[in-house]
């Protein structure tokens, strides 16, 4: 049986809230200290942390506020890439498989699962770099299928519901001011138009009064 | 293979089409009638705790599963196609209500001069039109559509503000619009900040702005069928997933409710039609596999087609109906034969703004938006572009999820579209950008068309359709156009603009999203020398056989389809129950 693999992030980003901003202003409402022990199911524990760095040079945490780590975008990347998106259920793959033009899209074989692992052995030793190190080595695969579906995954994993594991705390959301899925805005529509309206998230588990389950738990 | 007792009707998908024509034809006469969908039910429960962007918008999950069935694409026949492995420039619907519960309720009516494009542009450029072009009339006119449009607007609820009624021209309603009997059943909805901006821009650019057709409620509303919904609540998660409180119009709450209540009809779900099975001329049943996995033989004495455009023509040429002749496979060499034809699309370009204040751009509806059709039709072409034909412009405020609408920076604000600098850029912009968009009439032409691919299959083994489909340099002018009006308006606005932007390219991309509205494939006409169904949508050789939607449509127009499909589908259950059913045979 496979050996339970683990990633080990701070705690501020899992549990405590620590932003709320209205006017788009951060601040540290709380801080948690000390670190967690997130159980992984695709990523081994190294490959892990390389994803952890390169999606933190995306989506760094800086002077405009929190970042892709605090927001546990590797406990998305690696639920999506365990569930059925990640063994590629969702797309076809009966060949022949040929290259084409770009107007096709990608037509390789890799499931996202293949992506990741080759992309990330590409990476060895990452997370061990300066940050601008890091972003040298980013750039230098910058068109790969590899970075693009990252830096994709990274926004997924900030702006998702904190269902699937990213977004934790909704920090994403709290960062660019998305209230949450909500069942009504008819008495805010149309009214008081250029005034940003600024709530408090909430998730979808908050508005329908249970646990909702993303589809990667499912198959 | 089980073999099921006949019924009187067997229809081939669950959506807007096929429930309309089970509710019209369950309704009005004691026969039976069976549903087959392919995918599961679906239901109000499931949409509340559905409202989320990951599982519906980035992985479709009211949409076809790819892995189990595509289609395939090449630009044109000196090419082999491959297959669509992931979405995609359309997002076919599967499951009760189809793409009917994931759509967004754009409901405007085609023109007058759509119906019989043939005729006028002849009129117009007399033999000075391209040799290419296979644009024909529909056999159908717009007067003749006129009571079966608002038959569908009555039983949606389309809000709006008519333009155009019995030919008196309306302030503030589409000035352009074929002329309506009735003003539409509800208002339109609320006004939000980016639609004012559009509407006082266009306004005092000369053009007329008008609320676009919604079947999104405005209020809460009674329909003919008695069935009562609720108005929207402006929640956001619109298109690309089912409304929780049943505000869109969706055939889960319009037409299901009523068939629930009859005895006569039976929907299926998790059955996928594989053939039309038929001999002698005639239609005799369907074979379907079911949730099971078992092979099911269902005998019928009508059997309706009513399944995803695409589809329809797929199912035509896998059961080899209209061979040798009347529906035969189509060949762009000769121009012979006619099943598979007159594939289109729609033009669809857009035009990113950037505003400089807050939109709170997650508020909105499906529906909600503002129109010009000033440049639709034959109307406002500017010369200098060459073009047949323009289309809609238009914003929409149409609720904005978070992955998707994060990210859109000016041009030149950072160097890449990750890191530090454009975190900050993107942070700066989001809520308050937005686009002008666009669809406009896509002409048909020889080159584009449907058959079987060679090389590809579904999981059952039969072969993907095949779509062969390129612009021209047409199209690329009527972006062209259009983009020189969406960027007026834009200025206007006091908007920055570029970046988040899209025209028609090179060749037709089947990568980014553009919209679900092809068509073609089974195309209505007068005569079955050049298309597939008669004007009632009765198969040209084959009396029980009803091909029914876009698949019908002989050329794409500007507005979104699903209004005219239901309209097209009244008509056909309308031919069926009056004509048909006394005396059996063809209609035209």
């Amino acid at each position: 049986m496979k050996r339970r693999e683990f990633i080990t992030l701070p705690a501020r980003s899992l549990g405590g809230l620590l932003l709320y901003t209205l006017a788009r202003e951060p601040f540290r409402v709380e801080a948690q200290e000390g670190t967690v022990r997130v159980p992984l199911r695709f990523f081994t524990e190294a490959e892990a942390r390389v994803v952890v760095a390169a999606c933190e040079r995306i989506f760094p945490a800086d002077a405009s506020g929190p970042g892709a780590t605090e927001a546990g975008v590797v406990i998305y990347v690696d639920r999506q890439l365990a569930g059925p998106y990640g063994r590629d259920k969702f797309r076809y793959t009966k060949g022949p498989w040929v290259d084409s033009v770009p107007e096709h899209g990608y037509q390789a074989k890799a499931t996202p699962r293949e992506i990741y692992r080759e992309g990330i052995a590409r990476l060895e030793d990452f997370a061990a770099l300066t940050p601008s190190q890091q972003d040298e080595r980013l750039r230098a695969i910058e068109p790969t299928v590899f970075f693009q579906m990252l830096r994709r995954h990274t926004l997924e994993g900030m702006f998702c519901d904190p269902l699937h594991g990213g977004n934790a705390g909704m920090i994403g959301w709290q960062l660019i001011g998305y209230p949450g899925p909500r069942m009504s805005y008819r008495e805010e529509i149309g009214r008081n138009p250029g005034e940003p309206w600024r709530r408090k998230p909430v998730s979808l588990s908050d508005m329908v009064g249970h646990p909702v389950k993303g589809w990667e738990e499912e198959n | 293979m089980q073999r099921l007792k006949p019924v009187d009707i067997a229809i081939a998908g669950g959506g807007w089409v096929g429930l309309a024509m089970a509710k019209e034809i369950a309704t009005r006469t004691s026969l039976s009638v069976v549903v087959l969908e392919r995918g599961p039910g679906r239901g109000l429960k499931e949409y509340a705790a559905g409202m989320d962007e990951v599982d519906y918008v980035l992985r479709h999950k009211m949409m076809q599963n790819l892995a189990e069935e595509t289609v395939t694409h090449r630009h044109s026949v000196r090419q082999s196609a491959v297959p669509i492995r992931q979405y995609g420039s359309f997002t076919p619907g599967t499951g009760v209500g189809g793409s009917g519960e994931h759509w967004q309720g754009l409901s405007y009516r085609f023109l007058p001069d759509q119906f019989r494009l043939a005729s006028a542009l002849r009129e117009k450029h007399g033999r000075n039109l391209p040799e290419d072009l296979t644009v024909q009339d529909w056999g159908i006119t717009y007067d003749e559509l006129e009571p079966l449009y608002w038959r569908a607007e009555q039983m949606m609820g389309i809000g709006g503000k008519a333009g155009n009624l019995r030919g008196q021209k309306v302030e503030g309603g589409n000035p352009f619009e074929g002329p309506r009997s009735y003003e539409y059943p509800n208002p339109p909805h609320p006004e939000t900040l980016l639609l004012s901006l559009f509407t006082k821009a266009s306004k005092e650019l000369g053009y007329h702005p008008f609320p676009t057709p919604a079947a999104t409620l405005s209020r809460t509303y009674q329909n003919p069928d008695g069935i009562t919904r609720p108005g929207c609540a402006y929640c956001g998660y619109c298109s690309r997933f089912g409304c929780m409180i049943g505000a869109k119009a969706q055939p889960t709450n319009t037409l299901l409710p009523l068939l629930i209540k009859r005895r006569n009809v039976t929907l299926r779900t998790g059955c996928n039609v594989r053939r039309v099975l038929h001999r002698d001329g005639k239609a005799s049943g369907v074979l379907y596999v079911d949730d099971k996995g078992v092979e099911v033989e269902q005998p019928a004495r009508v059997v309706i087609l009513a399944s995803w455009t695409l589809n329809n023509a797929r199912l035509l040429m896998l059961s080899r109906i209209g061979e040798p002749r009347f529906g035969e496979p189509y060949d762009p060499a000769t121009g012979k034969g006619t099943l598979g034809r007159n594939l289109t699309h729609q033009v669809s370009n857009f035009t990113g703004i950037f505003l400089d204040k807050p939109l709170n751009a997650f508020m909105g509806a499906g529906g909600l938006g503002m129109t010009l059709a000033d440049f639709d039709g034959d109307f406002g072409l500017d010369p200098k572009f060459g073009v047949l034909r323009g289309g809609h412009i238009r914003v929409m405020s149409g609720g904005e999820t978070p992955i998707s609408s994060f990210g859109r920076v000016p041009p030149g604000e950072a160097r890449a579209n990750w890191g530090s600098a454009w975190k900050k850029a993107a942070l700066n912009w989001w809520d308050r950008s937005a686009s002008i968009t666009n669809e406009s009439e896509h002409l048909a032409y020889r080159h584009n068309f449907i058959d079987l691919d060679p090389n590809y299959t579904d999981r059952f083994g039969d072969p993907l359709a095949r779509l062969t489909l390129d612009w021209t340099d047409h199209e690329r002018r009527q972006a062209g156009m259009i983009a020189t009006v969406q960027q007026s308006i834009a200025k206007a606005m006091g908007a920055k603009t570029g970046g988040n932007s899209r025209r028609v390219g090179a060749h037709y991309s089947v990568v980014e999203y553009q919209s679900t509205h092809v068509s073609g494939g089974a195309i209505v006409g007068t005569s079955p020398e050049t298309s597939v169904v008669n004007p009632w949508m009765q198969h040209w050789s084959m009396p029980n056989l009803w091909v029914v939607g876009a698949s019908a449509f002989p050329q794409n127009s500007s507005g979104n389809p699903t209004l005219t499909v239901m309209a097209t589908a009244y008509r056909a259950a309308d031919a069926l129950l009056n004509r048909y059913l006394k005396h059996p045979g063809p209609l035209a």
